[in-house]
């Protein structure tokens, strides 16, 4: 039986060469080897393989296509193991995601699937109208909000989204990301979003924080 | 005083890409959208007619006196001849609606649009050509192609994408070799409209989006096919996307030219590519919106003195398109910047 950070080196390893069968195997093995519940081998080797592969991304030693990759196989085997409806996924908080009108939606499935792998239950909006966007918030009671966007004209409008968060009293919490905030790094705070994250990674931190 | 330019923007660019030094820097301002602001139009009315984007391009040359013409309109306008569809807003580039490929089988079956049955790609021909008119040889046209390689996440979507690439090769081939067979075409017909040079804008080869080793095998020999069929010169645009980790294969791919993201050190990049290739870029455009007059002059300089030297280096931004909020007390101090900075020799 592997260590878990062994467990974990060779997930990574299997995850960046999109090696799905050797990466279930590997989660499968600890599931049944150490007999623990599918939230500790979550914690012990699952997350700490995506953290990895997420500070890989952000330093640029791996490409956005890995991550993707990496993410999307991971989720695809927490849903075999943890399906969306196990009642031990958590649901709080309410949680939504989107694009604006924008069909470059990499971002937004990459975090997707990484909280997804941690066992949270998220609302994915895919591309909606800031106008849908705002019904959403007060028909879903969304807390938290991610938003992504490709373009500066989107990436500006936020501010409506933001604006209307005060005015309803909401309390709904916007966590912003996407091109536009890589390049100016004091965009996000004129949009009023209460956070900003550069990578799906600093996306899941946020959210945990904010969990407290 | 001002210095006086004794050179063309043609001769000022082809001298620099002969990697010797013109009479001043050149320099590229790629504006598309601002076209619209200038006639007193909403972006969706100005990219209506062609007549209105050469009108545009050649009043926004007058304006800030830089040193070519960009037909380029929005990247959806050639997945529009391929049956997508494209979103227009007031205030951004027009950005491509949901892709057309539904199910990923319908590959098999997918034909080139003949550009000549495109009344959209018609309308850039006829930009181009007014300008061409307008240019004689004296002033550089860009055109553009979006890359085979570059073009499908408009096409299926950039998740589906990926997951072709990694785990359906056999269709990615097939969808490589029927957007090459497009994007030669096209981009001919630029050429043959007037056209000096090409711009293609490849950002899913940049190492941000693939790794070397993959794009290696996919988007280098596409790039390479693609260069070695077309009739002038390519400059390769990563849009925003880095370029430093794959200088040397797009340089053997056969392109003049390489656009560097503001994210990698312009003099790295100028060392790079020596001998080899010029460096298009690299001013941070999204930055741009909140610079002051003094920045943009700071900015230009830096740049200036990281690459200019020994040409071989276009002043540009770094994504192949100001934003639309970039004003225009920023574009003239850019251009002021550049004739303050920018005559050779720059001994500083």
């Amino acid at each position: 039986m592997e260590s878990d950070k062994k467990s974990v080196l060779n997930l990574e390893d299997a995850l960046l060469k999109t090696d799905k069968i050797t990466a279930e195997s590997i989660i499968r093995s600890n599931l049944l080897d150490k007999q623990v519940d599918v939230f500790k081998v979550i914690d012990l080797i699952i997350s700490p393989a995506l953290e990895s592969i997420g500070h890989k991304w952000e330093n640029g030693d791996i490409a956005l296509s890995q991550e993707y990759m990496a993410s999307k196989i991971t989720e695809e085997i927490i849903n075999e193991i943890l399906p969306p409806e196990n009642p031990m996924r958590t649901s709080k908080p309410n949680i939504g995601i989107t694009t604006l009108e924008d069909q470059h939606m990499l971002g937004k499935q990459i975090l997707k699937s990484l909280l997804n792998s941690k066992g949270f239950n998220l609302t994915d909006y895919g591309s909606i109208p800031i106008e849908k966007i705002k019904e959403k918030i007060k028909s879903d009671n969304i807390e938290v909000l991610f938003i992504s966007t490709l373009m500066l004209n989107q990436a500006l409008a936020i501010k409506e989204v933001t604006k209307f968060i005060e005015l309803e009293k909401t309390n709904t919490k916007v966590i912003v990301g996407g091109a536009p905030f890589l390049f100016d790094d004091r965009l996000w705070k004129e949009v009023n979003a209460n956070a900003m994250a550069k990578t799906a990674v600093g996306g899941m931190y946020i959210i945990q924080e904010m969990m407290g | 005083m001002m210095i006086k330019e004794e050179m063309t923007s043609m001769e000022r660019v082809l001298t620099t890409l002969g990697q010797e030094e013109p009479d001043r820097l050149p320099y590229f301002l790629l504006l598309t959208m601002h076209g619209a602001n200038e006639l007193g139009m909403s972006i969706k009315e100005y990219f209506s007619n062609p007549e209105y984007v050469a009108e545009g391009q050649i009043r926004m040359r007058e304006r800030y006196g830089h040193d070519c013409y960009y037909t380029f309109y929005y990247a959806s306008l050639e997945v529009e001849a391929w049956g997508g569809s494209t979103i227009f807003y007031e205030d951004g580039p027009a950005n491509s609606g949901a892709p057309f490929i539904k199910n990923i089988e319908d590959i098999k079956n997918l034909e080139a649009p003949d550009i000549w049955d495109s009344p959209q790609l018609l309308k850039v021909l006829k930009t181009t050509e007014i300008l061409k008119e307008q240019a004689g040889d004296e002033v550089p046209i860009i055109g553009v192609v979006m890359s085979p390689f570059s073009t499908p996440p408009m096409q299926l979507g950039f998740d589906k994408y990926f997951d072709l690439i990694y785990e359906n090769r056999e269709l990615f081939d097939r969808l490589m070799e029927v957007n090459t067979e497009f994007c030669i075409e096209w981009a001919n017909a630029q050429l043959e409209a007037g056209a000096t040079a090409i711009c293609y804008f490849d950002p899913v080869s940049s190492p941000t989006i693939v790794p070397k080793e993959l794009y290696r095998e996919t988007g280098n020999k596409i790039e390479q096919n693609v260069i070695s069929n077309l009739n002038g010169p390519t400059a390769v645009h990563l849009a925003s996307g880095k370029a430093l980790p794959i200088i040397d294969d797009i340089a053997d791919a056969g392109a003049a030219v390489v656009c560097t993201s503001s994210l990698e050190d312009l003099a790295e990049v100028k060392a790079a590519c020596k001998g080899k290739m010029s460096v298009l870029g690299n001013l941070n455009g999204i930055d741009m919106r909140n610079w002051t007059p003094e920045i943009a002059d700071n900015k230009v300089k830096e740049a200036i003195d990281k690459a200019a030297k020994g040409g071989g280096f276009i002043l540009s931004d770094n994504h192949g398109e100001i934003p639309y909020q970039v004003s225009d007390e920023v574009l003239i101090a850019i251009s002021d910047a550049v004739r303050k900075h920018g005559f050779y020799p720059i001994n500083r």
